[in-house]
């Protein structure tokens, strides 16, 4: 029987299976950030040992610095204390780190595709859930907790169980103003947060390939919103552009090399997955979430489903839900009042999302209503959004480009949303309080944001842009 | 490290009848500041336990005096959402010795494993068991064995048995750490890293 791209990755880095065990994964390249990273270095360092691999590490701050004023030394103590701690540890063991103000800071899985670190075949883990973003590249990429930082940077492998495998195909030509944030969060909407628990995902069918580089990110970055470990797209003529001449990227003889290992990198016909499921593209509408998991989302023309639609075993959870929300069952989407609107993070933050709102609100203007953050997913986005002409064409439609970092997609820093008001974010999380105590968050794509910013209120894009 | 070794426990039980609790529930971003792993337990639910003057809620479960005990059990898909290990380290922080739930999101089940919190998946219906157990009595108790890899109702003796892989088992029994196996694996590693592929 073939061989799934998945298998085939995994299978070339296990450098030992443990019988009814987990298996020992080797590492290929493993991200930092300062939130998830301290306490691996205090383990390490209480062991009395090192970092194995040091070249192998890449640490950028993005979760808790501010995204204005980054020349400024941080303002929030234990912020600072914890940027600071990620430079001490990694100038203590010679990591690689992209510090603040640096031309290649930035939110980690926004700055390792950009650099061409990220490549397909490669197992790339990072202490954050949406390191499933790389596996767009055709790479195994998954998030992993602190206990595993420290494995990693002690040994360069973690030991992991072989997850199942899915396989959702999108098929079908997309419909205008569907983006491929709608495709995942329609996805997300059929299969539940938990549906995915236990698989590993390659996203597949013709409506996938058709996407550009940074849209497939997108799909894969919120593969873990279904609950998957990971998820993946296997690699193709428009990785291999994508990567080509960037920093990192293979070059010379090397590059044809890799690029000849690349295109192995597929599922082979006659493989077999745990579960497959098909969608048609033409069914995917903008879409827009209601409740408090992302799970709970809808076509932004539909209306919020009644009680009656629900299991009985999650009723209660689902009103609790509407209850945070301040949404009744049954109610219509379209018209919700909308005081914030947060373009950015790991999901929609790089640069064909900052053009694709830009050219939305094109000689249109923000809602006097509404607050915007709009945030580039790095230093090198940031740079390039100004030699574009965005900042000014953002600035001209009332909208203000801020500094990179993670931002209002957890609120650790100071962009928080206040209690009770209401935020479309093109981030992936709108669990209670994500953007900030109290906060009521409604995930959508750019397009779908860019509607909300200019009307106040929730808008299908389709309806006021033309497409 | 060595983890706390992990023995049977029987014990009255923390309800929390509610679906999908996510790891921004269980310890919300902003307490994620600190670089040791001390004092999370002070800071588990925080939004759901505390008032914005940081007074308790007085109708949510933890601050409930009638109920107590080492378990947590609560509704299906728990500790879904970040990779945030502060998450396990909160929940035992706290003083959990175990989740019971009838479905776990996976990094939350890796990192409760890593440190030294067994989660105990059970069916849908011994789930409503023991929540029922727990409305007639606060004090109703649940019995977890590891060796034997079963869960009791001690309300109703009702018993179940609940997976985990026989590597995990041993670590949790014997409060061993993965990391100081890795590290007496030097050998393979540098043997793999020889033979991978490279360009
Ligand atoms: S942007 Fe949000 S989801 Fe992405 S890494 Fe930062 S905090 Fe995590």
């Amino acid at each position: 029987m073939g061989k799934t791209l998945f298998d085939k990755i995994w299978d070339s880095h296990v450098v030992k299976t443990i019988d009814d065990g987990p298996n020992v994964l080797y590492i290929d390249r493993h991200f930092i950030h300062e939130v998830t990273s301290p306490q691996a270095f205090g383990g390490i360092k209480a062991r009395g040992g090192k970092v194995a691999r040091p070249s192998q590490v890449i640490a950028t701050p993005d979760h808790n610095i501010p995204t204005v004023n980054q020349h400024l030394t941080i303002q929030d103590e234990l912020s600072r204390h914890q940027v600071e701690t990620l430079k001490k540890n990694c100038e203590e063991n010679g990591i690689t780190m992209y510090g603040l103000n640096h031309p290649y800071n930035g939110i980690v899985h926004v700055v390792g595709p950009e650099l061409g670190i990220t490549q397909p075949g490669m197992t790339i883990v990072c202490g954050d859930s949406h390191t499933s973003t790389h596996g767009a590249f055709g790479s195994i990429a998954f998030g992993i907790g602190t206990s595993e930082v420290e494995m990693a940077l002690a040994t360069q492998c973690i030991m992991q169980p072989k997850p199942k495998s899915m396989r959702i195909n999108i098929e079908g030509e997309l419909g205008k103003g569907v983006t491929s944030k709608d495709i995942i969060l329609y996805i997300i909407s059929k299969l539940s947060t938990g549906g995915g628990t236990g698989y590993f995902v390659e996203f597949a069918g013709s409506a996938i390939r058709s996407l550009s580089m940074e849209a497939r990110m997108t799909v894969c970055n919120m593969s873990i919103e279904m609950g998957a470990r990971g998820g993946m797209i296997a690699p193709d003529e428009t990785t291999f552009e994508y990567i080509k001449g960037r920093e990192q990227a293979p070059k010379g003889e090397a590059w044809d090399k890799a690029v000849a290992y690349w295109k192995s990198l597929v599922t082979d016909a006659d493989a077999k997955f745990d579960k497959e499921l098909t969608f048609d593209g033409a069914d995917i509408e903008p879409m827009i979430t209601y409740g408090t998991n992302p799970g709970m989302g809808a076509k932004v023309c539909e209306n919020i489903p009644t009680l009656e639609s629900i299991e009985d075993s999650s009723q209660g959870s689902f009103q609790k839900s509407m209850e945070y929300m301040g949404f009744a069952a049954g109610d219509k989407l379209e018209g919700k009042q909308v005081d914030y609107v947060f373009v950015g993070s790991c999901t929609n933050g790089r640069i064909e999302d900052l053009r694709a709102f830009c050219e939305a609100v094109k000689g249109k203007q923000k809602a006097e209503s509404v607050t915007a953050w709009i945030v580039p997913g790095s230093k090198q986005v940031e740079k390039q959004a100004i030699e574009e002409g965005l900042k000014e064409q953002l600035e001209a439609a009332g909208f203000e480009l801020r500094q990179p970092g993670c931002s209002a997609c957890l609120a650790m820093n100071d962009d928080k949303i206040p209690a009770g008001k209401y935020a479309v974010a093109t981030s992936n999380r709108n669990f209670e309080g994500r953007q900030g105590p109290g906060s009521r968050t409604m995930l959508a794509s750019p397009l779908t944001a860019a509607a909300a910013a200019v009307t106040g209120v929730v808008t299908d894009p389709r309806t006021i842009f033309n497409l | 490290m060595p983890i706390d070794k992990f023995v049977t426990v029987q014990t009255s039980f923390v309800p929390m009848p509610i679906e999908n609790v996510d790891t921004d529930q269980i310890i919300p971003a902003r307490f994620l500041k600190a670089t040791t792993k001390d004092g999370f337990g002070d800071n588990l639910f925080y939004d759901w336990r505390y008032e914005k003057d940081g007074s308790p809620k007085a109708d949510f479960v933890l601050n409930n005096p009638a109920y107590s005990g080492t378990v947590l059990v609560a509704g299906k898909n728990f500790g879904s959402g970040s990779s945030r290990e502060h998450a396990a380290w909160a929940i035992a922080g706290y003083g959990f010795k175990a989740v019971v739930s009838s479905f776990f999101a996976d990094i939350f089940r890796g990192n409760s494993l890593n440190n030294g919190v067994l989660p105990v998946q059970v069916s849908e219906a011994f789930l409503a068991g023991l929540f029922k157990a727990v409305d007639a009595d606060n004090k109703a108790e649940v019995k977890i064995d590891l060796e034997n890899q079963t869960i009791t109702n001690v309300s109703t003796g009702e018993s179940e048995g609940f997976e985990i892989n026989s590597y995990k088992k041993n670590c949790l029994m014997n409060g061993y750490d993965d990391i100081d196996y890795l590290l007496s694996l030097s050998e393979e590693i540098e043997a793999y890293e020889a033979q991978a592929v490279k360009f």
